[in-house]
C-alpha cells in the first residue's frame, strides 16, 4: 500500500499518534490531555491522507479539532474541579485495566495475524475508488452521498441538529429574576388594569 | 519496507486498547472517560478508511462520516450533561452520580 518515504512518514505518524494517546489518558492536567488529544487526531489525519482519504482528513481536522476538542477544552476550563484529587487512588484500578487491556491487545493481534480476504471478496466493492486523475476524492465522495446514501446524509444531518439541540435544553438555565416578555399578560391587559384615571383638580397637580 | 492493511490496523488495535485501558485508569474522571471513547471511535475510524483504500471501495469513507457526526453529537450532548451535572453537585466525580440508586 505505502513505500518508501510514505512508510517512513507512516511510522513517524503512526508512533506520534499512538505516544499521543497514550498521554491523553495519562497525563494529570486534563487541559494537557485535550491538547494531545488534538496531536492524536492531527496524526490521526495525516494517516487518513497516506491512504489518499483526503476529504476525512480534512473533516477530522475541522470537526474534530475545531470544534470537539474546542469544546472538550471549553468545558475543562469552566469547570472549577479539583483534578489533583480526583487522580488520587487512580493507579488501584490499574492492573485490572492493563489485564483487559492486554487481553483485548492480543485478541485483536491473534485476529489481524490470522485473516485473510477471501478470493471471492475482489470483485464486489460496492463503490469503487475512481482513478484519482479522473475523480478526485473530495468529489468521488460528494457523488455517492449526494446519491445512494441521500437518506443517511439526512439522518446524520438530523442526529446534529438533535444534538445541538439537546445541548441547548440541557444546559440552559432559567434566572429567576430575569426580566423576560410574557406575551399572555400582554395580551390580557384590558383598559381597566392598563390605565388608571385620576381626577386632578385644577390649579393644583397630582 | 512496505506500509500494508496490517500495520495499520495494528495502529488501530493500540489506538483502541489504550481508549479502553484510558476508562480503567481514569474511573473517576468523566471527561476523560469522554476522551477515551473519542480515541475507540477514532480507531474504528482508521480501520474503516484503512479497509477502504485496500478494498478500493468508497463507502468505507462514507460509512467512517457517519461514526464521525454521531461522535460530534455524543461528545456535545455527553458534555452538556456534565456541566449540568456539575452545577446541580458541584463536583464531576463519578462516584457521585449516584442519585437515582433509590
Amino acid at each position: 500500500m505505502l513505500t518508501g518515504l510514505e512508510a517512513i512518514f507512516f511510522y513517524v505518524f503512526a508512533f506520534i499518534a499512538v505516544a499521543a494517546a497514550f498521554m491523553v489518558i495519562s497525563s494529570r492536567n486534563p487541559v494537557h490531555s485535550v491538547l494531545f488529544l488534538i496531536l492524536t487526531f492531527f496524526n490521526a489525519a495525516a494517516l487518513f491522507l497516506l491512504t489518499g482519504a483526503e476529504f476525512l482528513a480534512m473533516i477530522l481536522l475541522v470537526v474534530y479539532v475545531g470544534a470537539v476538542a474546542v469544546l472538550f477544552l471549553f468545558v475543562v476550563m469552566m469547570l472549577d474541579v479539583d483534578f489533583a484529587e480526583m487522580k488520587q487512588g487512580a493507579l488501584q484500578y490499574a492492573p485490572v485495566g492493563a489485564l483487559v487491556g492486554l487481553i483485548l491487545a492480543a485478541e485483536l493481534i491473534i485476529v489481524l495475524g490470522g485473516y485473510t480476504f477471501a478470493p471471492e471478496l475482489a470483485g464486489s466493492t460496492a463503490r469503487p475508488t475512481p482513478p484519482i486523475d479522473q475523480r478526485h476524492n473530495t468529489a468521488a465522495l460528494g457523488d455517492i452521498i449526494y446519491t445512494d446514501y441521500i437518506f443517511f446524509f439526512q439522518i446524520a444531518g438530523l442526529i446534529l441538529l438533535v444534538a445541538m439541540i439537546g445541548a441547548i435544553v440541557l444546559t440552559l438555565r432559567h434566572k429567576p429574576n430575569a426580566k423576560r416578555q410574557s406575551i399572555p399578560a400582554q395580551v390580557a391587559r384590558t383598559t381597566a388594569t392598563a390605565i388608571e384615571i385620576k381626577q386632578v383638580q385644577s390649579g393644583k397637580g397630582l | 519496507m512496505e506500509v500494508g492493511i496490517a500495520h495499520y490496523l495494528t495502529v488501530s488495535a493500540v489506538l483502541f486498547t489504550i481508549g479502553i485501558f484510558g476508562i480503567f485508569l481514569n474511573r473517576k474522571n468523566v471527561i476523560v472517560i469522554l476522551m477515551s471513547v473519542e480515541l475507540i471511535l477514532l480507531a474504528v475510524n482508521i480501520n474503516f478508511v484503512a479497509f477502504s483504500a485496500v478494498l478500493g471501495d468508497l463507502v468505507g469513507q462514507v460509512f467512517a462520516l457517519f461514526i464521525l457526526t454521531v461522535a460530534a453529537a455524543e461528545a456535545a450532548i455527553g458534555l452538556a450533561i456534565i456541566v449540568v451535572f456539575f452545577r446541580n453537585r458541584g463536583s464531576i466525580a463519578v462516584e457521585d452520580v449516584n442519585m437515582m440508586k433509590g
